[in-house]
């Protein structure tokens, strides 16, 4: 601090008589001591409240997936964290500007549209709130700062409402299956990633329960899926299931290559109670703007496909002619022949900031197939050759390689 | 306060009776050492102009919306980020310029008022002359410091009441008020609205106790006010550019001012605790280290002035 007069006649005290200085001093421990006990409460707190993982009858693979195969929780709420590390560089508002923009091209300009606001989860730490009455009332919320993102499920409608904005997106389904099917196009919830990753069970898997963990203040096993292959860039995926009610609280899915989980989707706090009515009434607040969703119709919607939102799943759908996927299991290679060029090095690129912004991207490799490009994350690595075949796959470099030399 | 003090204060108060003795403020006892230091500190122009900016800002801030919004439009971008949060629902509810105005000060105006009058509390004295005179008084320096303490709290709340009953008088004249939506896109009352806007101006009061405390604490290290409240609100300022630099997050949640805007958890249904929590949490524990801190310096330290 800036040296006053008085700083230095307290040192000047301190001199001539070293007793009260030393007490003086001591007066300090206490903001050091506390201090100390918060940084021993921050530290210790968590590390006393994980240590015994629960006492849990044995029980065996195929009877906790019966056990949660039978789960039928009709009524929840709690509090999901997902975080998703894919090795992507984080673009930060760059990336959401270039969803947004995206989804502004194909035509609808919500910001309420649920699947401009669902690709947002793919990177980065996000919390969600989910809450469940039965089939026909579901609520889906993801928090933002001051903000958050809601997707209401309410009998016949389905709204979405971004609060930043004050936007709504609003459509409707038939009945209750639709609204079934339009659940499970949110990938979030550990319940619909442990039966996805359940599908995958086959001869290429083992499935085995490995101990017991606490997930949100509740008992829960801990089913491991581990793929039997060694090309495969998953190393294993752990689903911690509600011992009570069969309900998968926590799932991880960790890469073969080591590090921090890939996806880590869990509850930090769960209720099976009646969430409150009001939680599931939607009014359209004053002055919002209300886009309406056509698309719901599908049978319509193809024909207004042209100009609206399907517009960019048609020329998807073209990028993907002569899709196939070789392989089966975890290490299925899905390729496709894109008919061009494939990626310019950067020389071909015209050399420059640009070609040099392209070679970092991706590690050149060559081959019986010639030579091409792998570009690389975390779970999903995709190999793209210069006559212009891509090879997408959750494997590794090497499988990439032996299956374009075998293609 | 403990139950000796509040009875010292007590016995003190029968003084009141007596008629002001025509001397300066620190030499008589009128009231109590704490009413006193309240009378000085909101009668000082000082504090008057700090309120002052405060309440132009819901001002400023709804008069911007109005004329924006004059023709129809929305406010803030559309769709995207940026503006303070809540900015966009002023035109549909008033209530709504009550959080945006908190969201606007809280991160800057706020705190630097309040590291103005904690960085004034113990070096504006010694730099006037008039800390010694203080200590005359049979107080005793740990509670002159408590009192100093407690009047810099009173301001962190009159400061943000300040801005919220700008903000809800300024929303009241220029837009409706009524029903609001929460931004979990439920419905709730308007008196369960003002409820929660009452609220959020506490929490947001109880954000800047960590920052009195560590004015208070750069207040006894020198004598110069001036440098006490240029510390802190440089500290303040450093502290809010570190917590945007993301290669620092894994002491961010350490810094005082990272969870300041949680109080728009209050405005979810059902409210998202957490980071509330962790907010109040944090304050609690800046106010006890900076407190002892200072503490330890200002009942150590040789009053020279």
């Amino acid at each position: 601090m800036a040296p006053y007069e008085s700083d230095d006649s307290t040192s000047a005290g301190e001199a001539d008589d070293l007793h009260p200085g030393r007490r003086k001093a001591a007066r300090y421990v206490v903001p050091v001591a506390v201090v100390g006990v918060a940084a021993a409460t921050i530290g210790l707190v968590p590390a006393l409240a994980d240590s015994g993982d629960p006492d849990l009858p044995k029980i065996s693979a195929q009877q906790l997936i019966e056990k949660i195969a039978k789960s039928d929780v009709q009524q929840m709420s709690g509090t999901v964290k997902v975080t998703t590390d894919l090795g992507l560089p984080d673009l930060g508002g760059l990336e959401s500007s270039l969803t947004s923009g995206a989804a502004r091209g194909s035509g609808d300009g919500s910001s309420a549209d649920p699947s401009t606001k669902l690709t947002e989860l793919a990177t980065g730490t996000h919390t969600l709130r989910v809450a469940a009455d039965g089939p026909d009332k579901q609520k889906l919320s993801l928090l933002e700062n001051a903000a958050e993102y809601s997707l209401i499920h309410n009998g016949k409608d389905v709204w979405g409402y971004d609060s930043q904005s004050n936007e709504v997106y609003h459509s409707t389904v038939a009945d209750s299956a639709d609204a079934k099917q339009k659940q499970d196009e949110t990938p979030a919830t550990p319940d619909q990633l442990a039966k996805d990753a359940l599908k995958a069970v086959d001869d290429t898997t083992s499935v085995t329960v490995q101990g017991t963990a606490q997930v949100a203040g509740r008992d829960a096993y801990r089913l491991v899926i581990k793929p039997k292959d060694s090309g495969s860039t998953v190393g294993q995926i752990t689903v911690a299931v509600d011992s009570r009610t069969g309900l998968p609280l926590k799932f991880t899915l960790t890469p073969a290559s080591g590090g921090a989980a890939v996806i880590d989707a869990g509850f930090t706090q769960i209720s099976f109670s009646k969430p409150s009515a009001s939680t599931f009434d939607f009014k359209t607040p004053k002055g919002a703007k209300v886009t309406e969703d056509d698309r719901s119709d599908h049978a319509d919607g193809s024909l207004k496909g042209a100009d609206k939102g399907a517009k960019s799943d048609e020329d998807l759908g073209k990028g993907l002619d002569g899709l196939n996927v070789i392989g089966e299991g975890w290490d299925s290679i899905a390729t496709f022949d894109t008919g061009g060029q494939g990626v310019p090095s950067g020389s071909e690129a015209g050399g420059g900031a640009f070609g040099g912004f392209l070679d970092s991207l991706g590690d050149k490799v060559s081959g019986k197939f010639g030579s091409g490009t792998i570009f690389k994350t975390r779970l999903i690595n995709a190999l793209i050759t210069d006559d212009g075949k891509v090879y997408v796959g959750a494997v590794d470099k090497a499988a990439l390689v032996k299956a374009a030399n075998a293609g | 306060m403990s139950p000796v003090e509040l009875k010292a204060i007590k016995g003190r108060g029968e003084l009141r009776a007596q008629p002001p003795l025509p001397v300066t403020r620190r030499t008589t006892l009128r009231g109590t050492l704490f009413g006193n230091e309240l009378l000085t500190t909101f009668r000082r122009w000082r504090t008057l102009a700090l309120l002052a900016v405060l309440a132009a800002v819901p001002i400023l801030v709804g008069i911007a919306v109005k004329i924006e919004t004059s023709d129809g439009s929305q406010a803030g971008p559309g769709g995207g980020d940026g503006g303070p949060a809540f900015i966009s629902q002023i035109t549909n509810n008033g209530l709504f310029l009550v959080f945006t105005a908190l969201a606007a000060t809280l991160p800057f105006f706020l705190p630097m008022a309040i590291g103005v009058i904690a960085g004034d509390a113990i070096a504006g004295e010694a730099n006037a002359g008039t800390l010694r005179y203080l200590l005359v008084a049979p107080a005793g320096r740990t509670r002159l410091l408590l009192t100093k303490y407690a009047t810099v709290l009173t301001f962190c709340l009159v400061a943000t009441l300040v801005v919220a009953i700008s903000a809800l008088t300024v929303g009241a004249i220029l837009f409706p008020l009524g029903d609001l939506t929460t931004i979990s896109g439920t419905q709730i009352s308007f008196t369960d609205g003002l409820g929660r806007a009452f609220l959020i101006a506490l929490v947001v009061a109880a954000s800047l106790t960590g920052t009195a405390a560590l004015g208070l604490f750069v207040s006894t290290l020198t004598n110069s006010g001036i440098a006490a409240m240029a510390t802190t609100v440089g500290l303040l300022i450093t502290v809010q550019i570190l917590d945007q630099i993301p290669q620092l997050h894994a002491i961010q949640p350490y810094f005082f001012s990272h969870y300041w805007l949680s109080f728009a958890d209050l405005m979810r249904d059902p409210v998202y605790w957490d980071d509330l929590t962790k907010n109040l949490g944090l304050q609690a524990l800046y106010a006890a280290v900076f407190g002892s801190a200072a503490w330890a310096r200002f009942t150590a330290k040789d009053i020279t002035a």
